[in-house]
């Protein structure tokens, strides 16, 4: 018997799910060429959801449901929330672009982004090994199918491939790990391997032998060296509008399955994890700044900064627990910081790509760096969009990536550890490293001619949402104070049962 | 909404205003948009002057509220004598920028002007920022304003000195950013910069947290020998940016030097102060030197701010009332005379499109009004009694020779390369027979450069004939900080 809680629990992933299903047969009367029926309806039915899951994160109730297969609490909800509003803006921007493209022959786009979403949600609500793994299976297998939309192309389908085959490689490495834990601690459930685990009575060895796996795979999820490699490649083999799907929303289900795994889950091994996330921040921060100086295509260049902006996240959830003392005001200092990082990474990266889908036409990617020069002279508004995601990237105040940067730092230093401050210098000077490339851009954009002088022209939503996003990383950079708030008060809810 | 923050937001909401509606069609409404702005930005600065009382330490006009609950940051504003004159003087340069850049940029006015009018609301709030998180983000938002400044209106080899400008100021201020976090959480949670004064720190943190602050304002300032960005930077910015650079911006890292370095890591500021009494002497005597072989003339101008910038450092760290309020003055005072060194060499640059020194000679035969007020300009620039030039450096070096002699006598002599290298300047460019036909051909300065010259002639010899304004305002709290600065803070 499912008791009504249960339902209540995964209330708006069914309404996700139903829909996906009647925009799918709906999509089969409709012969727009920009599928505008689709569309609205996806839109729409986003929108409730959105709104559902807001309405669930601002009530802060945490609660189970499935015999604790789901839960429903604020941290998790309000990260679903984002993610739906990210997908919702990637599909704003990246209609007109599909649609130049010959992907939008069919509705596919549409329903398998839901589906997507779909996976995002499972995942983040997932309370047990199983649930999570369904949750990210479906979000990559929608993914995969997504790179590969465009099937006359052959870099997008050399991408999906290698996305595929590097992507079941590392839900492999997840789901061998997650079975070790199994074995090991002979329970799914989240909250029970905790138990077991912080018994002490488990051999060390064993589980440790199941983190380095759950780690590798979390961190194939991610995106951080040295399991990188399929970023760069898949961001600029996949059509922009798909790239903009891939790096925006699940970055914030990652982040999730992170917390749920690592703290909820295994937090009493956290002095062997926080290790192992070390040396992935630090070789995510030295080899995504690095390489991306080396870049002229603009995508694979956001890529490589998507690496080290990952090593930042890292950063903030290693400093969690000092010396293996669980201390309830630095464990919340920590995971808040990197949350706050992960949800203003998604803010700015959807806001530059939008950039970059509207200047891509009919035949053309706009997707090296070169292809931006002059575009202040084209058309300010946009070059002012891009330079605020830009800045904001490399850490510049008054704009929300400066405080991103800021709490993750200050989260080190708070630590007191030698090693950690040593981390948090590290980490500045890699941050100078990356305004060079970052200011790259800006002076392709400001400095340079244009190569034509043709404006830029975009449909009425594109510039309203791209117009307001870019405003939000200025707005949320002066008055940064209540999405930091929201998210220290949606970990101390989440940690707190 | 208190008087600093209008002073703040004035021209920052003008600037933003002329970024999102300001089009090249219609540019002279722009620049009247702009003078506007720049003038209601000033006008808002009087009444602080009024209202400014005398004979305390204390922060005026202070204004607080809560901005970010979480890391309890507040935005807190507030003035006392070290900073008061910084708030005026920059409305005025941007001013004078504002009138001075009115036919020479043609292109893209409204993001010049909102460009310029965004920095000097920027600045300002440097100035009068309490809070240690609030002054980062004004000091390091500046950077975007000045880098787009130089990059797009800048001259031929703009790019790399953009990216100078930036990438050398960054390293620097973010060395001071990990310094703001460590006393965030050694305070116990506070960014509050008065409360940072009365923090106790061990011997070993007050060092390192010296020189992080070292690293982000030496490189502002510039000190001897992380100066190397500035000639650079000078020689590409346009007449407007270099004017505001030197007149202002460089004040910036000064200011830090007396808010955070000095009483904030007092024992340490002590212990160091020989290496940077020694920087100092290097940047008066060596970068003077260098100033005399220039060719460039907005180079030797930028040598010859590293010199003067000198002095002001030099004064701070002899701590004694007549060095730090020198210092301060000369502050001032060169904010004042590099603006209008900067701002004739912009008149020359105009009608020729040349900063070579060669290029010039006799220009007193075809523009005598310009070439009046260049050797007013250049007398105060080499500290001829009754200038602005004069006041601080006269100061600094009775200070200096009641520390300690030899340094006095080492910083006296900067007033002979000083008029050396102004002098020589001004009889190449200036004096003598008309060189060639581009001199030739010039016509002397019309109404409105006139009008720029005369604000800042007037603003000289004021300064020069009648300091005590300045001083008044000063005097209370530099003998308050050296008081501070005098107390042991190691625990």
């Amino acid at each position: 018997m499912i008791d009504n809680i249960s339902w209540l629990a995964v209330y708006p992933e069914i309404v996700l799910l139903v829909m996906a299903c009647v925009i799918m047969l709906v999509d089969l009367g409709v012969h727009s060429p920009r599928r505008t029926g689709t569309y609205v309806l996806t839109m729409l039915t986003l929108a409730v959801v959105a709104v559902l899951q807001g309405m669930y994160a601002s009530s802060g109730n945490t609660f189970y449901g499935f015999g604790n297969m789901v839960v429903s609490d604020a941290m998790g909800n309000w990260l679903k929330c984002f993610a739906t509003v990210a997908m919702m803006v990637t599909l704003v921007y990246g209609r007109p672009y599909a649609a130049d493209r010959g992907m939008l022959r069919g509705g596919e786009m549409f329903t398998l982004s839901m589906l997507a979403l779909l996976g995002m949600s499972i995942m983040i609500s997932g309370n047990n090994f199983l649930v999570i793994y369904l949750g990210l299976e479906l979000l990559t297998l929608s993914s995969y199918t997504l790179v590969a939309l465009r099937r006359d192309n052959a870099t997008a389908t050399e991408a999906a491939m290698k996305y595929f085959v590097l992507g079941a490689m590392a839900s492999g490495f997840l789901l061998y790990g997650l079975s070790m834990l199994y074995g090991a601690t002979g329970s799914l459930d989240i909250g029970q391997v905790f138990k077991a685990v912080n018994s002490g009575q488990i051999r060390h060895q064993v589980l440790v032998f199941g983190l380095v796996f759950v780690v590798a795979g979390l961190a194939f999820k991610l995106g951080v060296v040295p399991f990188h490699m399929w970023i760069p490649d898949v961001y600029q083999g996949a059509p922009t509008a798909v790239t903009l799907m891939i790096g925006g929303a699940p970055k914030l289900a990652a982040f999730a399955i992170t917390i749920r795994l690592l703290v909820d889950g295994l937090l009493p091994l956290a002095i062997d994890w926080q290790q192992m996330l070390a040396v992935l921040a630090i070789g995510s921060l030295l080899v995504g700044n690095l390489a991306a100086i080396a870049q002229t295509n603009l995508k694979r260049m956001l890529a490589y900064s998507t690496i080290s902006q990952m090593g930042f996240v890292l950063l903030g959830l290693l400093s969690g627990v000092i010396h293996g003392n669980v201390d309830a005001a630095a464990v919340e200092n920590a995971y808040s910081s990197a949350m706050f990082y992960v949800v203003s990474y998604v803010l700015t990266t959807l806001a530059a790509f939008g950039v970059i889908l509207l200047l891509a036409r009919e035949g053309f990617e706009s997707e090296e760096i070169a292809d931006l020069a002059g575009l202040n002279q084209r058309s300010p508004l946009y070059a002012g969009v891009m330079a605020v995601c830009l800045f904001s990237m490399a850490g510049i105040p008054p704009l929300v990536g400066f405080y991103a940067k800021l709490s993750v730092l200050q989260a080190l230093v708070a630590s007191g550890q030698g090693l950690y401050i040593g981390l948090a210098v590290f980490a500045v000077v890699m941050s100078l490293i990356g305004a060079f490339y970052y200011l790259r851009v800006v002076k392709v954009m400001y400095f340079d001619a244009p190569l034509t002088a043709s404006s830029v022209s975009a449909p009425v939503d594109v510039r309203v949402v791209l117009t307001l996003n870019g405003a939000l990383v200025l707005v949320l950079g002066l008055l940064p104070g209540g999405l930091m708030a929201l998210c220290a008060d949606a970990i101390v809810r989440a940690l707190s049962t | 909404m208190g008087l600093l923050s209008l002073a703040i937001w004035t021209p920052i909401v003008f600037g933003v205003l002329l970024l999102a509606v300001g089009r090249d069609e219609h540019s002279r409404a722009v620049r009247w948009i702009a003078l506007i702005g720049a003038v209601i930005g000033l006008l808002v600065t009087l009444p602080l002057y009024d209202g400014f009382k005398l004979g305390t330490a204390a922060m005026q006009f202070v204004e607080k509220s809560t901005w970010i609950e979480r890391f309890n940051v507040h935005y807190h504003l507030g003035v006392d004598g070290l900073s008061f004159w910084f708030v005026p003087l920059t409305a005025f340069i941007t001013v004078i920028v504002v009138i001075a850049s009115w036919e020479s940029i043609t292109e893209r006015v409204n993001q010049y002007m909102g460009a310029f009018l965004i920095l000097s609301g920027l600045m300002i709030g440097v100035f009068c920022a309490l809070d240690g998180l609030l002054f980062y983000v004004f000091f390091e938002a500046t950077l975007i304003p000045m880098y787009l400044i130089i990059g797009i209106w800048g001259g031929p080899n703009k790019i790399y000195a953009a990216f100078k400008f930036f990438l050398y100021t960054l390293l620097g201020s973010l060395l001071m950013l990990v310094a703001l976090i460590f006393l965030y959480n050694q305070s116990g949670g506070s960014f509050d910069i008065a409360a940072w004064h009365q923090l106790p720190l061990s011997a070993t943190a007050q060092t390192l947290l010296f020189f992080a602050f070292f690293a982000a304002f030496a490189v502002k300032v510039p000190m001897w020998p992380v100066h190397t960005w500035l000639p650079d930077v000078h020689v590409e910015a346009p007449t407007g940016g270099s004017a505001v650079l030197a007149a202002i911006m460089l004040k910036l890292g000064a200011y830090g030097f007396l808010r955070f370095s000095m009483p904030i890591a007092p024992d340490a500021a002590r212990e160091w102060a020989w290496l940077m009494i020694a920087l100092s002497l290097v940047a008066v005597v060596y970068v003077g030197l260098v100033a005399m072989v220039q060719k460039d003339m907005k180079k030797l101008v930028a040598y010859s701010s590293v010199a003067h910038m000198g002095f002001v450092t030099l004064g701070f760290f002899i701590f004694n009332d007549l060095g730090v309020s020198g210092g301060l003055v000369q502050m001032i005072a060169h904010g004042f005379v590099s603006g209008a060194m900067f701002l004739s060499i912009g008149v020359l640059y105009d009608r020729v499109h040349s900063r070579e020194i060669a290029a010039y000679g006799g220009v007193v035969n075809t523009m005598p009004n310009f070439t009046a007020f260049a050797l007013l300009f250049a007398m105060a620039n080499c500290g001829l009694p009754g200038t602005a030039g004069f006041v601080g450096e006269w100061m600094v070096i009775l200070g200096a020779v009641k520390a300690n002699f030899w340094v006095g006598g080492a910083a006296a002599t900067a007033l002979i390369f000083g008029a050396a290298y102004t002098l020589w300047m001004f009889k190449r460019v200036y004096l003598g027979p008309v060189a060639n036909d581009h001199v030739k051909e010039l016509a002397d300065i019309n109404s409105r450069e006139f009008l720029v010259m005369s604000l800042l002639a007037i603003a000289v010899l004021a300064m020069g004939l009648y300091p005590r304004p300045f001083t008044d305002v000063m005097d209370t709290s530099v003998a308050e900080l050296l008081k501070h600065v005098a107390l042991s803070k190691l625990n």
